[in-house]
């Protein structure tokens, strides 16, 4: 199996590339070689590789992680190995984030990347024999990591490309767990505004007045603990993009600010006078239907149609069951790779529970689930055994409408808020979108019935 | 008639080159010789890592090959590197004609062990065979008790036997040109 395969070793530096390519080629892989980021990229624009080790440091132009990046624009799914030295191990960190497939600090030990190698080569001969099978069964869509055959998702997907250089504003609206930020991000990558950076922001996730300063900065002295000036994350993207999510939750007064900076590109420091000029791509996420808090009064509709201009909504996985299996797949390698495991399939009745399953939390869920059925699996394939919380959490949800019995309405109530809870892991603004209230209205009732969170 | 030169570095001792030398023509089934030692070129130590560049020994060595010889090894007692890796017991040139062992990590005691001067020669020869199969263009085997399995550990290298596999057995035989045509670059030095 290893000499159908090529690995690719990018490094400016001669010695490294080549010596790292002969200790390879001993091991039977046909290897090439690129010594600057450009060369790299013509290489894998003209040939497939299993791996592309890569140099961290490379002279200006373009260096590791733009190289990293762009091969993965050609080919999104290409492990990318990067290569880097002590000094450099926290942008090594970043580049992991980026989508590095793993890192490497040199000089290491042999067995160490032999090890990697081997790994790699597993997982790819797996894929490539889940490919074949695919092939003959049915067209794929990837976009960059979101993988789909949903022709709604399709749909997304080339709206993607045709918006991406656009510098209008983005609302994505789909259900927790749908991949929001996934679809933000490959809009930034595909855009011209790749090299600048891309910002993101939960705006649940803080208070208003925390929230304030973080999207827009706060001037030294605006409030007590505020003792320097601080960038906001319109300040941070400036030239790139910022990422809005659950945009919903916004308080009036930030609406209006947000507004305001929408429509004259430009926003004050909290506590400040100065006006700060920013070049920003604004991308917002929402898990509630906008259009009905408009209605309902809670949402500015001039923000609405500012925000709105491009519209991506993202059927929730239960609308898009042909993408489960798929996406198992996905996982299964990525997480065997992280775990070091060495699972590699789940069984025929694995996968029709959880085609079956409803995912309330989407993506997430389903990924997280299988992590979780991964960490406790003995066998090198997965069985419906390993997901037996799954059906625990439907026989939850079943067992949560059949019997009112004698349990008055309130008690109801607080027994619905506790088994949601519990299945968001604590997540308020999550188990609020479940039930179908307001956060705050949750996080009354949480106070009422004094419900104990996580 | 062609022949393998053995070279030693610096102090490696000569009773150890004549089991490395016996080991190799009962092998590879072509005679040995040894060459006169040489000095590992200062250029090639890294001071930093206290180790020497492998990459610019084998350099040296593609210079110094003797034109009747169809291959060359050299034994050194230092320790040696490529710069991804923390160290490596040897390298070839694949399919070339040079190759280098270390010994550095191939005694009992670079592990804290007491000396074992037996378990340290067949692990040199181990190596010394598994270079020079390089050199003929073999790659790492899966058996794990073939000589062309890759080690990256001392318990590997311990683990394979001083000879090759069926497999990689026919195919050295085939590079060498003994069953009728070679399949790999004929060549009138590999022939015996
Ligand atoms: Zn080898
Ligand atoms: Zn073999």
């Amino acid at each position: 199996m290893k000499r159908q395969w090529k690995i690719l070793v990018v490094d400016d530096e001669e010695v490294m590339r080549e010596s790292l390519a002969a200790w390879l080629r001993e091991d039977g892989y046909t290897v090439d070689t690129a010594a600057s980021g450009a060369e790299a990229i013509r290489r894998v624009t003209a040939d497939d590789y299993a791996i592309c080790f890569v140099d961290l440091k490379m002279p200006p132009g373009i260096d590791g992680i733009e190289t990293m990046i762009e091969i993965q624009k050609i080919r999104l799914d290409m492990p990318v190995v990067i290569i880097t030295a002590y000094a450099t191990v926290d942008t090594a960190i970043t580049a992991m984030k980026e989508g590095a497939q793993e890192y490497i600090v040199k000089p290491c030990n042999p067995q160490e990347i032999s090890l990697l190698v081997e790994r790699i080569i597993r997982m790819k001969n797996l894929e490539r024999e889940n490919l074949l099978l695919r092939e003959r069964l049915e067209k794929q869509y990837t976009f960059y990591d979101i993988i789909s055959k949903n022709p709604k998702m399709a749909e997304i997907f080339e709206l993607i490309r045709d918006v991406a250089s656009l510098r209008s504003t983005v609302l994505i609206q789909g259900e927790s767990g749908t991949g929001k930020e996934m679809i933000a991000r490959a809009i930034h990558r595909s855009g011209d505004r790749v090299e600048q950076p891309f910002v993101a922001i939960s705006c649940a996730a803080l208070a208003e007045s925390l929230l304030e300063s973080e999207l827009f900065g706060h001037e030294r002295g605006a409030f007590t603990g505020a003792i320097e000036r601080k960038k906001g994350k319109f300040e941070l993207a400036d030239g790139g993009t910022l990422f809005l999510d659950e945009i919903g939750d916004i308080s009036p007064k930030l609406q209006a600010d947000l507004l305001r900076v929408l429509q004259e590109r430009s926003f004050f420091l909290v506590g400040g006078t100065e006006e700060v000029q920013v070049n920003v791509r604004v991308i917002a996420a929402t898990h509630a239907n906008l259009q009905e808090k408009v209605r309902a009064g809670e949402f500015r509709e001039d923000l609405f149609y500012r925000l709105n201009v491009i519209d991506v909504r993202i059927p929730p996985l239960r609308e898009r069951r042909e993408d489960v299996p798929l996406l198992v797949r996905h996982f299964i390698e990525r997480i065997a790779l992280e775990l070091g495991r060495e699972i590699t399939d789940i069984s025929e009745g694995a996968i029709r529970l959880l085609i079956d399953y409803d995912w309330p939390g989407n993506v997430r869920e389903l990924e997280n689930a299988l992590e979780r059925a991964m960490v406790s699996c003995r066998e090198r394939v997965l069985g419906a055994e390993n997901f037996s919380f799954l059906v625990a959490r439907a026989a939850e949800d079943e067992r949560g409408w059949t019997p009112p019995g004698t349990q008055t309405l309130a008690e109801l109530e607080r027994k619905a808020i506790e088994a949601t809870l519990r299945r968001t892991d604590g997540g308020v603004a999550e188990a609020a979108r479940i039930l179908g209230i307001d956060r705050s209205t949750l996080y009354d009732k949480i106070k009422k019935y004094g419900i104990k969170r996580g | 008639m062609s022949f393998i030169a053995l070279v030693p570095g610096q102090m490696v001792a000569p009773g150890l080159l004549v089991t490395i030398g016996e080991c190799v023509s009962r092998t590879i089934g072509l005679s040995v010789r040894v060459l006169e030692p040489i000095l590992e070129p200062p250029e090639a130590y890294d001071p930093q890592r206290r180790q020497y560049s492998s990459t610019a020994i084998l350099r040296l060595l593609i210079e110094l090959r003797p034109q009747e010889a169809a291959r060359l090894v050299a034994i050194t007692e230092q320790d040696i590197f490529i710069p991804m890796l923390s160290f490596i017991f040897g390298q070839a040139q694949l399919d070339g004609r040079v190759a280098l062992v270390s010994l550095a990590r191939l005694r009992q005691e670079f592990y804290g062990l007491p000396p074992d001067e037996e378990v340290f020669r067949e692990r040199a020869c181990k190596e010394t065979l598994h270079e020079l199969g390089h050199t003929f263009g073999l790659t790492h085997c899966d058996d794990l008790g073939c000589t062309m399995s890759l080690a990256t550990s001392i318990q590997q290298v311990d683990t394979k036997s001083a000879t090759f596999c069926p497999a990689c057995t026919i195919l050295l035989a085939e590079r060498l040109g003994r069953f009728g045509r070679s399949t790999a670059r004929p060549s009138e030095e590999e022939s015996p």
